[in-house]
């Protein structure tokens, strides 16, 4: 368990940064401009070779910046020390780049051990950043990395950029090498150890899925680094800046947006519903007094069990035994209105029941909700983005009004 | 008189022989290990300073051992001194190809990631990039170690130390009695030495070389 001194994350701002490899005309980042707030997880998201890596990598001047400057929670950073900088910003990257030769507790203690920590504290802090990652510390502190699966390599690389408590980390494209479910498990990972940790997390892929679902905010980039957009998934799906972004975004821009809003974000209807203990004739008044077609059947434990139609019961003489259809899908409550969607359509029902933490019947979502959920949502995302877009303008407006105030001034000199 | 009876009136000699032998080389190469290891680090970063190295001690290399002792008596005099002198770089090749190679062949990702974390450039060295050169330079080393075996036995025409004294003994004296016994026991010793050379260098691989990275 982090304790409460866990270090939160630090703001970054990048100005005017700029990199231009030697030998090549064209800048491979040109003039950047950003700002990240603390605590905020920021993805870098565009085709490969527009300059994400190298951008990523000019924050902890693993490559040093040819033109700009870059500050870490207000701290100009651009001209320290950068062995000193490094170890203050948390580091990973793709396969992991754990070293062989070192145990899983070695690799994850290099940089506690570097800042001179005790060895009894950097094998407490071992300890608990294996169970952070969710890794047995037990079973795993000594292993080599070879004798770990890509995914838990993975999570061990995670655990070694965190060892030392930095305010700041990076990430380039760290899950692109593990398969699709792994790399699932291993997002569901990172966010739940952000809702712990707060740290500010600079993160590269060019998956926008996966930048849709850990970003606080997503910078999508073009050649030389260029910001095509800085905003929310969710102003970036419903309003994408111009065509480089919507091409981006690709197709099925209302169904990703599916994927933000969770089951407990909209209306949770009530359903009559009977036990399989209740006596078939109040089923019958029960189902009459509802006014519905349909009622849900809950087995012993009050979980759904059997959609039951009028017809059902006539048909049923006596027992329930074979009527009614099965209950196929269920969602939770954190399920996203997605999964809600997909259960909705495969279930014949035309809703899908939500369920409490033990799998309990606590409500039903149908079809029309999901619609009105997500043509509400829509709306709001473009009045969002328009209100954003018009205070962007008033203080570009305001930003010349003032710059040529300055210039005049200067002139008046 | 036979072989066994050569050994049984000679061990003494011959005992002491392969002491000065086994000695000779063995500082020879914690010598030429140094230097090799330290001229790989130096060079293995830039392309022709590599080569340069490489094709430097390969080289040294082609020059016959008895000529370049030869050639280094006038220098340094007889005895100790033009043996170590030749051993050592003679040594020296196989251990910087070896370092040189090995270095290079580690993965930049891990050296990214090195860096990445706050590592200084001294200790990226040497607890990143050496320990996982090691194991071929550790080879390197072992080969050395052969061909210095035998080299060493030329060192005897300097009036060095080792076996080679009772092989050239035995060169100089051919058709007398004990001739042939003295050129195979020079020979069977300087084997034997070999065999226990290398018998350590697996002890030692075994020692040093992580388990995360041994074959
Ligand atoms: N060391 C280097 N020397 C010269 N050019 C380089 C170097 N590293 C990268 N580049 C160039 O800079 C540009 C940006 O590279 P970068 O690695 O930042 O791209 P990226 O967005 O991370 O791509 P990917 O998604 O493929 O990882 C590319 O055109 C690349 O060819
Ligand atoms: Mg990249």
């Amino acid at each position: 368990m982090p304790d409460e001194t866990s270090t939160t994350g630090a703001t970054i701002e990048l100005e005017n940064l700029t990199k231009r490899y030697p030998g090549s005309s064209a800048p491979a980042v040109d003039n950047v401009n950003m700002e990240i707030k603390a605590g905020e997880i920021v993805i870098f998201v565009g085709p490969s070779g527009c300059g994400k890596s190298t951008t990523l990598k000019m924050i902890n001047r693993l490559i040093e910046p040819t033109g700009g400057r870059i500050r870490i929670g207000g701290e100009d950073v651009t001209d320290i020390d950068p062995v000193k900088l490094r170890r203050k910003v948390g580091y990973a990257i793709q396969s992991a780049g754990l070293f062989p030769h070192m145990t899983v507790a070695q690799n994850i203690g290099l940089v506690p051990r570097m800042i001179g920590w005790s060895s009894s504290r950097i094998r407490a802090r071992v300890e608990e950043l294996l169970d952070l990652v969710g890794l047995e510390p037990g079973e795993f502190r000594g292993r080599y990395p070879r004798q770990l699966s890509g995914g838990q390599q993975q999570r061990v690389g995670v655990a070694r950029a965190l060892a030392a408590d930095p305010p700041v980390l990076l990430m380039d494209e760290p899950f692109g090498a593990v398969d699709p479910i792994t790399r699932d498990h291993l997002q569901d990972e990172l966010i739940r150890l952000q809702h712990e940790l707060h740290k500010t997390i600079v993160f590269v892929t060019h998956d926008f899925d996966e930048a849709i679902k850990l970003g606080d905010r997503i910078a999508v980039l073009r050649e030389h680094s260029h910001i095509a957009q800085f905003d929310t998934p969710e102003a970036i799906l419903t309003n994408p800046a111009d065509d480089f972004v919507s091409g981006f975004v690709g197709a099925g821009a209302a169904l990703k947006r599916l994927n933000l809003t969770r089951v407990r974000d909209v209306e949770i209807t009530d359903y009559p519903t009977v036990t399989v203990d209740d006596p078939l004739q109040s089923i019958f008044d029960r189902l009459r007094e509802s006014g519905t077609n349909e009622i849900l059947l809950l087995d012993r434990r009050g979980r759904p069990y059997k959609w039951l139609r009028r017809g059902d019961l006539m048909r049923a003489r006596g027992s329930l035994a074979r009527a009614g259809t099965l209950v196929h899908d269920t969602v939770t409550r954190d399920a996203t209105l997605r999964d809600a969607l997909e259960a909705v359509l495969t279930d014949n029902a035309g809703r899908v029941a939500v369920t409490g933490r033990r799998g309990e019947y606590t409500g039903v979502v149908d079809m029309e909700t999901l619609m009105n959920s997500v043509h509400e949502l829509l709306d709001a995302d473009r009045l969002e983005a328009m209100e954003h877009q018009h205070e962007l303008e008033e203080a570009r407006t305001e930003r010349t009004h003032a710059e040529q105030e300055g210039g005049e001034e200067e002139a008046a000199r | 008189m036979d072989f066994w009876d050569y050994l049984g009136t000679q061990h003494q000699q011959l005992l002491t022989d392969a002491y000065q032998h086994a000695s000779a080389v063995f500082q020879c190469m914690v010598v030429a290990t140094l230097i090799g290891v330290l001229i790989g680090v130096v060079t293995y970063r830039s392309g022709w300073a590599g080569n340069l190295a490489t094709t430097a001690t390969s080289t040294i290399l082609t020059v016959p051992s008895l000529a370049m002792i030869g050639l280094l008596i006038p220098v340094v005099g007889l005895g100790v001194p033009p043996t170590v002198i030749s051993l050592t770089l003679y040594g020296l090749l196989p251990i910087v190809r070896n370092a040189i190679v090995g270095l290079r062949g580690v993965d930049p990702a891990l050296v990214d990631a090195a860096r990445g974390i706050g590592m200084s450039r001294t200790m990226r060295l040497l607890r990143v990039e050496l320990p996982l050169a090691w194991p071929p330079i550790l080879t390197g080393i072992r080969v050395s170690t052969q061909m210095l075996m035998g080299i060493a036995a030329i060192a005897a025409y300097a009036s060095g130390p080792g076996l080679g004294n009772e092989i050239f003994r035995g060169i100089a004296s051919l058709g007398s009695r004990n001739a042939l016994n003295q050129v195979l026991a020079g020979t069977l010793g300087i084997i034997v030495l070999a065999l226990l050379f290398d018998a350590a260098y697996v002890l030692l691989g075994r020692l040093t070389i992580s388990r995360g990275i041994r074959a």
